[in-house]
Protein backbone atom coordinates (compact mmCIF):
# COMPACT_ATOMS: atom_id res chain seq x y z
CA UNK A 1 0.00 0.00 0.00
CA UNK A 2 2.85 2.45 0.89
CA UNK A 3 4.30 1.95 -2.58
CA UNK A 4 2.31 4.68 -3.40
CA UNK A 5 3.19 7.00 -0.55
CA UNK A 6 6.83 5.85 -0.43
CA UNK A 7 7.32 7.01 -4.56
CA UNK A 8 5.75 10.45 -4.19
CA UNK A 9 6.84 11.08 -0.36
CA UNK A 10 10.50 12.05 -1.53
CA UNK A 11 9.18 15.07 -2.86
CA UNK A 12 8.83 13.90 -6.11
CA UNK A 13 4.90 15.25 -6.24
CA UNK A 14 4.89 18.16 -8.57
CA UNK A 15 2.87 20.94 -7.02
CA UNK A 16 5.24 22.39 -3.96
CA UNK A 17 8.03 22.09 -6.63
CA UNK A 18 6.01 24.07 -9.05
CA UNK A 19 4.57 26.80 -6.59
CA UNK A 20 8.38 27.18 -5.72
CA UNK A 21 8.63 29.29 -8.83
CA UNK A 22 6.06 31.85 -8.38
CA UNK A 23 7.25 32.72 -4.27
CA UNK A 24 4.23 30.41 -2.99
CA UNK A 25 5.24 26.85 -1.62
CA UNK A 26 3.09 24.18 0.16
CA UNK A 27 4.02 23.55 3.35
CA UNK A 28 6.63 20.70 3.75
CA UNK A 29 3.86 18.31 4.99
CA UNK A 30 1.72 19.13 2.65
CA UNK A 31 3.78 17.82 -0.25
CA UNK A 32 5.46 14.99 1.31
CA UNK A 33 2.23 13.54 2.58
CA UNK A 34 0.46 14.12 -1.15
CA UNK A 35 0.29 10.58 -3.23
CA UNK A 36 -1.62 10.07 -6.41
CA UNK A 37 -4.76 8.01 -5.87
CA UNK A 38 -7.63 6.90 -7.12
CA UNK A 39 -10.98 6.90 -5.70
CA UNK A 40 -13.52 4.33 -7.62
CA UNK A 41 -13.97 5.65 -10.65
CA UNK A 42 -12.10 8.61 -10.44
CA UNK A 43 -8.63 8.47 -12.66
CA UNK A 44 -5.32 9.50 -10.36
CA UNK A 45 -5.64 12.37 -8.51
CA UNK A 46 -3.60 14.06 -5.85
CA UNK A 47 -4.72 13.09 -2.75
CA UNK A 48 -4.30 15.92 -0.06
CA UNK A 49 -6.84 13.91 3.25
CA UNK A 50 -7.98 10.84 2.94
CA UNK A 51 -11.08 10.92 5.23
CA UNK A 52 -13.33 13.03 4.13
CA UNK A 53 -11.82 12.97 0.69
CA UNK A 54 -10.19 15.77 -0.57
CA UNK A 55 -8.33 15.17 -3.85
CA UNK A 56 -6.93 17.73 -6.35
CA UNK A 57 -6.92 17.59 -10.19
CA UNK A 58 -3.40 17.81 -11.88
CA UNK A 59 -2.61 20.68 -13.92
CA UNK A 60 -2.06 18.66 -16.93
CA UNK A 61 -5.67 17.64 -17.13
CA UNK A 62 -6.77 21.34 -17.43
CA UNK A 63 -5.40 21.58 -20.85
CA UNK A 64 -8.77 20.22 -21.97
CA UNK A 65 -11.72 22.65 -22.61
CA UNK A 66 -13.56 20.86 -19.78
CA UNK A 67 -12.61 19.00 -17.56
CA UNK A 68 -13.12 15.15 -17.64
CA UNK A 69 -15.62 13.59 -15.14
CA UNK A 70 -12.76 10.83 -13.51
CA UNK A 71 -10.51 13.75 -13.49
CA UNK A 72 -12.58 16.46 -10.89
CA UNK A 73 -11.26 17.26 -7.74
CA UNK A 74 -13.08 16.30 -4.92
CA UNK A 75 -14.05 17.80 -1.66
CA UNK A 76 -15.78 17.09 1.15
CA UNK A 77 -16.38 18.52 4.67
CA UNK A 78 -18.00 15.47 6.14
CA UNK A 79 -18.69 11.66 4.82
CA UNK A 80 -19.30 11.44 1.19
CA UNK A 81 -22.99 9.95 0.80
CA UNK A 82 -24.02 7.06 -0.68
CA UNK A 83 -27.79 8.15 -2.04
CA UNK A 84 -30.36 5.74 -4.52
CA UNK A 85 -32.35 7.29 -6.95
CA UNK A 86 -35.11 5.19 -5.95
CA UNK A 87 -35.32 6.76 -2.48
CA UNK A 88 -34.00 10.06 -3.12
CA UNK A 89 -36.35 13.41 -2.70
CA UNK A 90 -35.92 16.68 -2.36
CA UNK A 91 -37.55 18.71 0.15
CA UNK A 92 -38.28 22.46 -0.31
CA UNK A 93 -39.81 23.86 2.19
CA UNK A 94 -38.80 26.75 4.96
CA UNK A 95 -40.91 29.84 6.47
CA UNK A 96 -40.83 31.26 3.65
CA UNK A 97 -42.34 28.73 1.30
CA UNK A 98 -46.14 28.92 0.66
CA UNK A 99 -46.73 25.12 0.15
CA UNK A 100 -44.05 23.28 0.90
CA UNK A 101 -42.99 20.45 -1.43
CA UNK A 102 -41.31 17.40 -2.03
CA UNK A 103 -40.00 16.32 -5.20
CA UNK A 104 -38.60 12.52 -6.40
CA UNK A 105 -35.95 12.77 -9.48
CA UNK A 106 -38.82 11.68 -11.80
CA UNK A 107 -40.89 14.43 -10.76
CA UNK A 108 -38.66 17.15 -11.31
CA UNK A 109 -37.65 15.86 -14.81
CA UNK A 110 -41.01 15.69 -15.76
CA UNK A 111 -42.38 18.78 -14.23
CA UNK A 112 -39.07 21.36 -15.22
CA UNK A 113 -37.15 22.36 -18.39
CA UNK A 114 -33.74 21.19 -18.21
CA UNK A 115 -31.20 23.50 -18.40
CA UNK A 116 -27.50 23.58 -18.88
CA UNK A 117 -24.44 26.12 -18.17
CA UNK A 118 -20.59 26.01 -18.48
CA UNK A 119 -19.34 26.65 -15.37
CA UNK A 120 -16.01 26.76 -13.48
CA UNK A 121 -16.21 25.18 -10.16
CA UNK A 122 -13.42 26.15 -7.90
CA UNK A 123 -13.04 25.54 -4.29
CA UNK A 124 -12.70 28.82 -2.03
CA UNK A 125 -9.35 27.67 -0.80
CA UNK A 126 -7.96 26.69 -4.07
CA UNK A 127 -3.95 27.32 -3.95
CA UNK A 128 -4.45 27.90 0.15
CA UNK A 129 -1.45 25.76 0.47
CA UNK A 130 0.78 29.06 -1.39
CA UNK A 131 0.23 31.13 0.99
CA UNK A 132 3.05 32.73 2.20
CA UNK A 133 2.58 32.81 5.58
CA UNK A 134 0.41 29.57 5.36
CA UNK A 135 -2.74 29.54 6.98
CA UNK A 136 -4.78 26.25 7.81
CA UNK A 137 -7.45 24.16 5.92
CA UNK A 138 -6.51 21.91 3.34
CA UNK A 139 -3.30 22.82 1.97
CA UNK A 140 -4.52 23.00 -1.95
CA UNK A 141 -2.55 23.56 -4.35
CA UNK A 142 -3.62 24.60 -8.23
CA UNK A 143 -6.13 22.08 -8.97
CA UNK A 144 -9.23 22.51 -6.38
CA UNK A 145 -11.30 23.41 -9.48
CA UNK A 146 -12.48 22.33 -12.94
CA UNK A 147 -14.65 23.22 -15.78
CA UNK A 148 -17.68 21.33 -16.88
CA UNK A 149 -21.04 21.38 -18.64
CA UNK A 150 -24.00 21.22 -16.15
CA UNK A 151 -27.44 20.21 -16.81
CA UNK A 152 -30.44 20.06 -14.97
CA UNK A 153 -33.57 22.66 -13.74
CA UNK A 154 -33.41 25.91 -12.52
CA UNK A 155 -33.16 26.57 -8.86
CA UNK A 156 -35.99 29.03 -9.28
CA UNK A 157 -38.59 27.11 -11.14
CA UNK A 158 -38.44 24.46 -8.14
CA UNK A 159 -38.67 27.26 -5.78
CA UNK A 160 -41.71 28.73 -7.69
CA UNK A 161 -43.18 25.83 -7.18
CA UNK A 162 -43.35 25.83 -3.65
CA UNK A 163 -44.49 29.67 -3.60
CA UNK A 164 -42.03 31.86 -2.67
CA UNK A 165 -43.45 34.38 0.13
CA UNK A 166 -42.85 38.00 -0.06
CA UNK A 167 -40.96 37.36 2.97
CA UNK A 168 -37.69 35.27 1.41
CA UNK A 169 -34.50 36.79 1.73
CA UNK A 170 -32.47 34.06 1.37
CA UNK A 171 -32.59 30.07 0.43
CA UNK A 172 -31.12 27.43 2.71
CA UNK A 173 -29.31 24.31 1.23
CA UNK A 174 -28.81 20.91 2.73
CA UNK A 175 -27.42 17.95 1.17
CA UNK A 176 -27.07 14.28 3.09
CA UNK A 177 -23.40 14.45 3.88
CA UNK A 178 -23.50 14.13 7.66
CA UNK A 179 -20.89 14.95 10.58
CA UNK A 180 -19.36 12.50 12.02
CA UNK A 181 -20.48 13.42 15.70
CA UNK A 182 -22.91 16.36 16.60
CA UNK A 183 -21.14 19.18 14.80
CA UNK A 184 -22.34 21.34 12.34
CA UNK A 185 -24.24 20.22 9.17
CA UNK A 186 -23.09 21.96 5.94
CA UNK A 187 -25.75 23.69 5.23
CA UNK A 188 -25.20 26.79 3.25
CA UNK A 189 -28.02 29.53 1.90
CA UNK A 190 -28.02 32.17 -1.07
CA UNK A 191 -29.34 35.44 -1.11
CA UNK A 192 -32.73 35.14 -2.73
CA UNK A 193 -31.25 37.16 -6.19
CA UNK A 194 -28.80 34.84 -6.50
CA UNK A 195 -31.44 31.59 -6.12
CA UNK A 196 -33.09 33.16 -8.62
CA UNK A 197 -30.62 33.54 -11.31
CA UNK A 198 -31.61 32.12 -14.28
CA UNK A 199 -28.38 30.29 -14.83
CA UNK A 200 -28.24 28.69 -11.25
CA UNK A 201 -29.33 25.07 -11.53
CA UNK A 202 -30.32 21.79 -9.80
CA UNK A 203 -27.81 20.10 -11.70
CA UNK A 204 -27.82 16.39 -12.14
CA UNK A 205 -25.45 16.15 -14.80
CA UNK A 206 -21.89 17.26 -15.76
CA UNK A 207 -20.27 16.86 -19.31
CA UNK A 208 -23.41 14.64 -20.08
CA UNK A 209 -23.04 11.96 -17.59
CA UNK A 210 -25.11 11.76 -14.45
CA UNK A 211 -23.00 13.13 -11.64
CA UNK A 212 -20.82 10.76 -9.48
CA UNK A 213 -20.77 10.13 -5.97
CA UNK A 214 -18.11 12.13 -5.57
CA UNK A 215 -19.30 15.19 -7.30
CA UNK A 216 -22.68 15.11 -5.63
CA UNK A 217 -25.15 12.44 -7.16
CA UNK A 218 -27.78 12.33 -7.58
CA UNK A 219 -28.16 16.30 -7.41
CA UNK A 220 -26.49 19.45 -6.12
CA UNK A 221 -26.60 23.17 -6.78
CA UNK A 222 -25.09 24.81 -9.64
CA UNK A 223 -23.56 28.62 -8.72
CA UNK A 224 -22.38 29.92 -11.71
CA UNK A 225 -19.91 32.89 -10.92
CA UNK A 226 -19.96 31.92 -7.28
CA UNK A 227 -16.91 29.60 -5.36
CA UNK A 228 -18.05 25.87 -4.65
CA UNK A 229 -18.84 26.44 -1.01
CA UNK A 230 -22.06 27.16 -2.24
CA UNK A 231 -22.98 24.30 -4.48
CA UNK A 232 -23.66 21.82 -2.46
CA UNK A 233 -23.65 18.40 -3.35
CA UNK A 234 -25.84 15.41 -2.20
CA UNK A 235 -28.79 17.96 -2.58
CA UNK A 236 -31.83 16.40 -0.21
CA UNK A 237 -33.41 20.16 1.03
CA UNK A 238 -33.83 23.34 -0.15
CA UNK A 239 -35.50 26.14 2.24
CA UNK A 240 -36.60 29.69 1.49
CA UNK A 241 -36.13 31.48 4.77
CA UNK A 242 -36.77 34.85 6.18
CA UNK A 243 -34.24 35.42 8.15
CA UNK A 244 -30.65 35.38 7.59
CA UNK A 245 -29.25 31.87 7.79
CA UNK A 246 -26.90 31.34 11.09
CA UNK A 247 -25.43 27.99 10.46
CA UNK A 248 -21.56 27.64 11.52
CA UNK A 249 -20.61 26.87 8.09
CA UNK A 250 -22.86 30.33 6.93
CA UNK A 251 -21.60 32.80 9.75
CA UNK A 252 -18.38 31.89 10.83
CA UNK A 253 -17.16 29.54 8.26
CA UNK A 254 -15.99 30.71 4.66
CA UNK A 255 -15.76 34.20 5.53
CA UNK A 256 -13.61 37.48 4.36
CA UNK A 257 -12.86 40.18 5.78
CA UNK A 258 -15.20 43.29 4.65
CA UNK A 259 -14.36 45.36 2.13
CA UNK A 260 -11.29 43.40 1.96
CA UNK A 261 -11.87 42.54 -2.03
CA UNK A 262 -14.70 44.36 -2.88
CA UNK A 263 -18.17 45.27 -1.73
CA UNK A 264 -19.99 42.63 -0.49
CA UNK A 265 -22.63 40.56 -2.92
CA UNK A 266 -24.63 38.71 -0.12
CA UNK A 267 -25.71 41.55 2.35
CA UNK A 268 -27.76 39.78 4.59
CA UNK A 269 -24.99 37.80 5.76
CA UNK A 270 -22.78 40.35 6.66
CA UNK A 271 -21.30 41.42 9.74
CA UNK A 272 -19.18 44.38 11.05
CA UNK A 273 -16.00 42.77 9.71
CA UNK A 274 -16.29 40.30 7.35
CA UNK A 275 -18.83 38.60 4.81
CA UNK A 276 -18.95 35.28 2.94
CA UNK A 277 -16.95 34.91 0.29
CA UNK A 278 -19.01 35.01 -3.07
CA UNK A 279 -17.60 35.71 -6.45
CA UNK A 280 -14.59 33.95 -7.98
CA UNK A 281 -12.00 36.66 -8.64
CA UNK A 282 -10.29 37.09 -11.88
CA UNK A 283 -7.17 34.25 -12.24
CA UNK A 284 -4.97 32.49 -14.88
CA UNK A 285 -3.21 28.92 -14.95
CA UNK A 286 -0.30 27.86 -17.12
CA UNK A 287 -1.03 24.84 -18.07
CA UNK A 288 0.61 23.59 -20.58
CA UNK A 289 3.94 22.37 -21.19
CA UNK A 290 3.79 21.79 -17.80
CA UNK A 291 6.01 24.89 -15.82
CA UNK A 292 9.42 23.70 -14.57
CA UNK A 293 9.46 22.00 -18.01
CA UNK A 294 12.54 21.78 -20.40
CA UNK A 295 11.77 23.45 -24.04
CA UNK A 296 14.26 22.86 -26.96
CA UNK A 297 16.15 26.10 -27.11
CA UNK A 298 15.72 28.29 -30.95
CA UNK A 299 12.41 26.33 -31.19
CA UNK A 300 8.93 27.87 -31.55
CA UNK A 301 6.80 26.23 -28.12
CA UNK A 302 2.65 27.08 -27.73
CA UNK A 303 2.09 27.90 -23.95
CA UNK A 304 -1.07 27.00 -23.09
CA UNK A 305 -3.43 28.33 -20.29
CA UNK A 306 -6.58 28.99 -19.10
CA UNK A 307 -8.34 32.25 -17.36
CA UNK A 308 -11.93 32.80 -16.18
CA UNK A 309 -13.54 35.23 -13.40
CA UNK A 310 -17.07 35.32 -11.87
CA UNK A 311 -18.64 35.68 -14.78
CA UNK A 312 -18.21 39.18 -16.95
CA UNK A 313 -16.05 36.68 -18.88
CA UNK A 314 -12.16 37.43 -19.64
CA UNK A 315 -11.32 40.29 -21.78
CA UNK A 316 -7.68 39.87 -22.53
CA UNK A 317 -4.74 37.67 -20.79
CA UNK A 318 -1.26 39.07 -21.79
CA UNK A 319 1.95 37.36 -20.69
CA UNK A 320 5.68 39.02 -19.99
CA UNK A 321 9.11 37.77 -20.65
CA UNK A 322 10.89 40.26 -18.14
CA UNK A 323 9.33 39.80 -15.04
CA UNK A 324 5.99 42.08 -16.02
CA UNK A 325 8.15 45.31 -17.50
CA UNK A 326 6.38 44.41 -21.08
CA UNK A 327 3.86 42.52 -21.57
CA UNK A 328 1.98 40.80 -25.00
CA UNK A 329 -1.67 39.60 -25.55
CA UNK A 330 -1.96 35.70 -25.79
CA UNK A 331 -4.36 34.56 -28.20
CA UNK A 332 -7.66 33.79 -26.52
CA UNK A 333 -9.80 30.31 -27.40
CA UNK A 334 -13.21 29.98 -28.31
CA UNK A 335 -15.49 31.38 -25.75
CA UNK A 336 -17.34 28.45 -23.87
CA UNK A 337 -19.47 31.08 -21.82
CA UNK A 338 -19.04 33.77 -19.44
CA UNK A 339 -19.28 31.29 -16.70
CA UNK A 340 -16.19 28.77 -17.84
CA UNK A 341 -13.03 29.55 -18.31
CA UNK A 342 -10.87 30.20 -21.54
CA UNK A 343 -8.09 28.81 -23.44
CA UNK A 344 -5.59 30.85 -24.32
CA UNK A 345 -2.04 30.25 -26.19
CA UNK A 346 1.19 32.37 -27.02
CA UNK A 347 4.39 31.55 -29.10
CA UNK A 348 7.28 31.16 -27.19
CA UNK A 349 10.69 30.48 -29.49
CA UNK A 350 13.93 30.60 -26.11
CA UNK A 351 16.50 32.12 -27.99
CA UNK A 352 18.91 30.75 -25.01
CA UNK A 353 19.42 28.24 -23.19
CA UNK A 354 18.74 28.41 -19.29
CA UNK A 355 16.21 29.57 -17.54
CA UNK A 356 12.96 31.81 -18.36
CA UNK A 357 10.22 33.25 -15.96
CA UNK A 358 7.43 33.64 -17.96
CA UNK A 359 4.43 35.38 -16.22
CA UNK A 360 0.70 35.56 -17.42
CA UNK A 361 -2.39 37.89 -16.28
CA UNK A 362 -6.03 37.96 -17.09
CA UNK A 363 -8.17 40.91 -16.93
CA UNK A 364 -11.71 40.51 -16.59
CA UNK A 365 -14.55 42.42 -18.88
CA UNK A 366 -15.50 43.87 -15.18
CA UNK A 367 -11.86 45.61 -15.58
CA UNK A 368 -11.04 44.15 -12.52
CA UNK A 369 -7.03 41.94 -12.89
CA UNK A 370 -5.14 39.49 -11.20
CA UNK A 371 -3.53 40.57 -8.14
CA UNK A 372 0.00 41.38 -8.24
CA UNK A 373 0.90 40.68 -4.55
CA UNK A 374 -1.01 38.06 -2.17
CA UNK A 375 -4.10 39.75 -0.49
CA UNK A 376 -3.71 37.61 2.79
CA UNK A 377 -6.68 36.90 4.66
CA UNK A 378 -7.25 34.44 7.37
CA UNK A 379 -9.07 31.51 5.50
CA UNK A 380 -6.67 31.63 2.84
CA UNK A 381 -9.04 32.75 0.02
CA UNK A 382 -9.10 34.35 -3.21
CA UNK A 383 -5.29 33.41 -4.15
CA UNK A 384 -4.93 35.12 -7.51
CA UNK A 385 -1.66 36.02 -7.63
CA UNK A 386 -0.06 37.03 -10.91
CA UNK A 387 1.40 33.30 -11.69
CA UNK A 388 5.10 33.45 -12.89
CA UNK A 389 6.91 30.14 -14.18
CA UNK A 390 9.80 28.62 -14.90
CA UNK A 391 11.18 26.97 -18.31
CA UNK A 392 14.56 25.52 -18.92
CA UNK A 393 15.68 25.73 -22.41
CA UNK A 394 18.36 22.94 -23.71
CA UNK B 1 21.42 21.25 -11.65
CA UNK B 2 21.42 18.74 -14.34
CA UNK B 3 19.70 16.07 -12.04
CA UNK B 4 17.07 18.64 -10.97
CA UNK B 5 16.73 19.48 -14.43
CA UNK B 6 15.97 16.04 -15.32
CA UNK B 7 14.09 15.08 -12.46
CA UNK B 8 11.68 17.90 -13.64
CA UNK B 9 11.90 16.96 -17.12
CA UNK B 10 10.96 12.97 -15.96
CA UNK B 11 8.36 14.57 -13.77
CA UNK B 12 6.63 16.21 -16.02
CA UNK B 13 6.61 13.27 -18.87
CA UNK B 14 5.39 11.06 -15.79
CA UNK B 15 2.40 13.57 -14.66
CA UNK B 16 1.30 15.13 -18.43
CA UNK B 17 0.94 10.72 -19.41
CA UNK B 18 -1.25 10.12 -15.82
CA UNK B 19 1.04 7.07 -14.80
CA UNK B 20 -0.75 4.33 -13.78
CA UNK B 21 0.58 5.06 -10.51
CA UNK B 22 -0.35 2.00 -7.80
CA UNK B 23 -3.62 2.82 -5.97
CA UNK B 24 -4.92 1.35 -2.74
CA UNK B 25 -3.06 3.44 -0.76
CA UNK B 26 -5.39 4.64 2.16
CA UNK B 27 -5.17 6.19 5.51
CA UNK B 28 -4.11 3.23 7.73
CA UNK B 29 -0.65 3.90 5.87
CA UNK B 30 -0.10 7.50 7.01
CA UNK B 31 2.71 7.48 10.04
CA UNK B 32 2.99 10.05 12.67
CA UNK B 33 5.84 10.74 14.50
CA UNK B 34 6.90 9.13 17.72
CA UNK B 35 6.27 10.74 20.66
CA UNK B 36 4.60 11.13 24.25
CA UNK B 37 1.13 10.00 23.89
CA UNK B 38 0.88 10.04 20.44
CA UNK B 39 -1.35 6.63 20.15
CA UNK B 40 -3.76 7.99 22.63
CA UNK B 41 -3.57 11.73 20.96
CA UNK B 42 -4.11 9.82 17.19
CA UNK B 43 -6.84 7.93 18.32
CA UNK B 44 -8.87 10.64 19.15
CA UNK B 45 -7.97 12.52 16.10
CA UNK B 46 -8.93 9.83 14.07
CA UNK B 47 -12.36 9.65 15.22
CA UNK B 48 -13.61 12.10 13.37
CA UNK B 49 -10.82 12.72 10.08
CA UNK B 50 -7.44 11.05 8.43
CA UNK B 51 -4.14 11.81 10.42
CA UNK B 52 -2.77 13.52 6.93
CA UNK B 53 -4.79 16.79 8.37
CA UNK B 54 -2.04 17.22 10.58
CA UNK B 55 1.10 16.32 8.67
CA UNK B 56 -0.21 19.00 5.91
CA UNK B 57 -0.89 21.69 8.46
CA UNK B 58 2.67 21.21 9.24
CA UNK B 59 5.20 22.55 10.32
CA UNK B 60 3.65 26.41 10.16
CA UNK B 61 1.42 26.60 13.28
CA UNK B 62 2.58 27.09 16.47
CA UNK B 63 1.60 26.23 20.03
CA UNK B 64 -0.69 28.81 20.32
CA UNK B 65 -2.22 28.15 16.29
CA UNK B 66 -2.40 24.38 17.64
CA UNK B 67 -4.06 25.06 20.44
CA UNK B 68 -6.91 26.87 18.49
CA UNK B 69 -7.32 25.09 15.80
CA UNK B 70 -8.25 21.58 18.77
CA UNK B 71 -10.37 23.71 20.73
CA UNK B 72 -12.26 24.76 17.35
CA UNK B 73 -12.41 20.71 17.28
CA UNK B 74 -14.33 20.95 20.42
CA UNK B 75 -16.24 24.11 20.59
CA UNK B 76 -17.64 23.73 16.84
CA UNK B 77 -17.22 19.98 16.29
CA UNK B 78 -18.45 19.05 19.13
CA UNK B 79 -14.95 16.30 19.80
CA UNK B 80 -15.37 14.97 23.31
CA UNK B 81 -12.13 15.75 24.22
CA UNK B 82 -11.52 16.90 28.27
CA UNK B 83 -9.33 20.16 29.03
CA UNK B 84 -6.53 16.97 29.83
CA UNK B 85 -7.34 15.67 26.42
CA UNK B 86 -6.49 19.15 24.53
CA UNK B 87 -3.41 19.93 26.46
CA UNK B 88 -2.02 16.34 25.47
CA UNK B 89 -3.19 17.08 21.88
CA UNK B 90 -1.32 20.14 21.82
CA UNK B 91 1.51 19.17 22.91
CA UNK B 92 2.07 15.90 20.91
CA UNK B 93 1.44 18.60 17.56
CA UNK B 94 3.31 21.11 18.97
CA UNK B 95 5.86 19.37 19.97
CA UNK B 96 6.15 17.62 16.17
CA UNK B 97 4.30 18.92 13.97
CA UNK B 98 4.52 23.31 14.74
CA UNK B 99 6.76 25.80 13.27
CA UNK B 100 6.70 29.51 13.97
Amino acid sequence: MLATSGVLASGLLLPGRLAAAEGGELPAGAAASAVLDALPGKRPLIKRTFRPPNYETPVAQFRHEFTPNDAFYVRWHMGVPDLRLAEWRLRVAGPAAKSPREFTYTELLRSFRMQEVAAVNQCSGNRRGLFAPHVPGVQWGYGAMGNAVWRGVRLKDVLEEAGIAASALEVGADGADLPTLTGPDFVKSLPLWKALDADTLIAFEMNGELLSRWNGFPARLVVPGWTATYWVKALTELRVLDRPFDGFWMKTAYRVPMNLFGPSSFESQDTDHNSPITAIRVNSLFVDPAPGATLEVGKQHEILGIAWDGGAGVRRVEWSLDGGANWREATLGRDLGRYAWRQWRFQFKPALAGMHTLLARAQSRDGSMQSEVLIQNPAGYHHNVVQRVDYHAA
Amino acid sequence: MLRELATRWLLAGLLSACPAIANGADETGIVLAEGESRDRVLAMCSMCHSLDYIVINSPFLDRTAWDKTVRKMVTVMDAPLTEEDVAMIVNYLASHYGGD
